[in-house]
């Protein structure tokens, strides 16, 4: 069986690609991934997705976008892909459990939460480092924790955690912060927040122990360094996209996100791409399901326009 | 929706359910709030299934078992925690494939 399009990924992006697809009457298959309803499973609120006048949970929003979408057809299965193979036609998708064959591929794997790249941050993980404040911050009530990063992610977790936490101090190595004016507001407005600002990470302690007693923060002019006494580190420094299944056969910007042009193409006919994974400037959900429908229309017109041979095979 | 062969650990049956068994124990830490959670349950739920008998596998509520969570110092979830003889002898945190869970059990069968 040749498929008319496999969805790899089930973010924003993905279930709407599926549900465009699903549509169009195309039965779409979404793999849906690891990290399934991609991001917005790990916020609380989301108050600028148009539509919702009173905001909406991340994790409902997702659960609604992937009801509509199995509404009109969409196939939707818990898996995660090893390999693709995109040089022929049919292209192929391989999970652990199984092999899909399809005409043309929607890649909406998203981009996944950077780490430091310290070994302390890997040792301590789980124990006092996390990458998820909605996750964990429920373990560090009445404790003082930093955050580390600047963009709104970050005054988002900060935010966040002051409902559990004494002191939640925000460590940026820059002088001064990326995240959007609203969001930087809010967090200078909350007594709770401190500020370390040109203040890189060293080191997080203690591993000996198995638990986070302190950071170690080197001043970026000074070189000074610090010890900051905190139980809990939470990194939001950004994110990397999942284009690894792709290297090779996909072209990619030097920080490994997928190129697209005239809309959601790339450089691999019949493959598209939507999301996160092909956009570090604006990375909101409704940019990724607005991409989400481009790629989806793309693919459908890619489809009408193969040799009817190739249609129907 | 727990799998039949998923037991359910607490406070009160830590010690008799996973301390004092002698073979492997895999105990999942997890809260109703915990989106990550959720969708790591259904794969606990399949290695019930593939381990049957040869390890031990259930779930701990973080909420309702916090001397338990607190003892083994677990600030973060979801975290698996492979005991054996009593101890912890290895962990995994945060969502993992099925596979490579796998690959940490098999080193103590």
């Amino acid at each position: 069986m040749i498929r008319n399009v496999i969805i790899i990924g089930s973010g924003p992006a993905g279930l709407t690609a599926a549900l465009y697809t699903a549509r169009a009457n195309m039965q779409p298959l979404v793999i849906e991934g690891l990290e399934a309803g991609g991001q917005l499973m790990l916020t609380t609120l989301v108050e600028n997705y148009p539509g919702y006048r009173e905001g909406i949970m991340g994790p409902d929003l997702i659960a609604d976008m992937r009801v509509q979408a199995e509404k009109f057809g969409a196939e939707i299965i818990q898996s995660q892909v090893t390999a693709v193979e995109l040089c022929a036609l049919p292209l192929v998708v391989r999970t652990a459990e199984a092999e899909f064959r399809a005409r043309t591929v929607i890649i909406a794997t998203g981009a996944s939460a950077r780490l430091l790249g310290l070994p302390s941050e890997r040792t301590l993980m789980g124990h006092g480092v996390s990458t998820c404040a909605t996750c964990d911050g429920y373990f560090f009530r009445g404790q003082e924790i930093a955050v580390v990063g600047g963009g709104d992610s970050a005054m988002e977790e900060a935010l966040f955690l002051t409902k559990f936490a004494t002191k939640v101090t925000v460590v940026h190595r820059r002088g001064t912060l990326r995240a959007s004016k609203i969001m930087q507001d809010k967090a200078r407005a909350n007594a709770k927040i401190e500020w370390r600002l040109n203040a890189e990470v060293d080191q997080i302690n203690d591993t000996t122990a198995g638990e986070v007693t302190s950071m170690m923060l080197r001043d970026v002019n000074t070189g000074a360094r610090t010890e900051l006494p905190v139980s809990g580190v939470f990194v939001a420094i950004g994110h990397t996209p999942n284009t690894s299944l792709f290297h090779g056969q996909i072209e990619m910007d030097a920080n490994g996100y997928l190129l697209t042009h005239d809309g959601a193409k790339t450089s691999v006919p019949g493959v598209f791409a939507c999301g996160d994974v092909q956009d570090h400037v604006y990375r909101q959900a409704i940019t990724a399901a607005g991409t989400g429908c481009m790629a989806a229309l793309d693919a459908e017109r890619y489809l009408d326009g193969l040799p009817e041979h190739l249609q129907t095979a | 929706m727990a799998a039949e062969n998923v037991q359910t650990f607490t406070d009160g049956n830590f010690e008799a359910s996973v301390l004092k068994v002698g073979g492997p124990v895999l105990v999942d830490f997890w809260a109703e709030w915990c989106g990550p959670c959720k969708r790591l349950a259904p794969t606990v739920d399949a290695l019930a299934l593939d381990y049957g008998g040869k390890v031990t596998i259930g779930k701990l509520n973080v909420d309702e078992n916090p001397y338990t969570t607190v003892k083994f110092n677990v600030r973060g979830i979801p975290a698996l925690l492979l005991f054996k003889g009593g101890l912890v002898v290895d962990q995994v945190v945060g969502l993992m494939p099925k596979e490579d869970i796998k690959k940490v059990i098999d080193k103590y069968l």
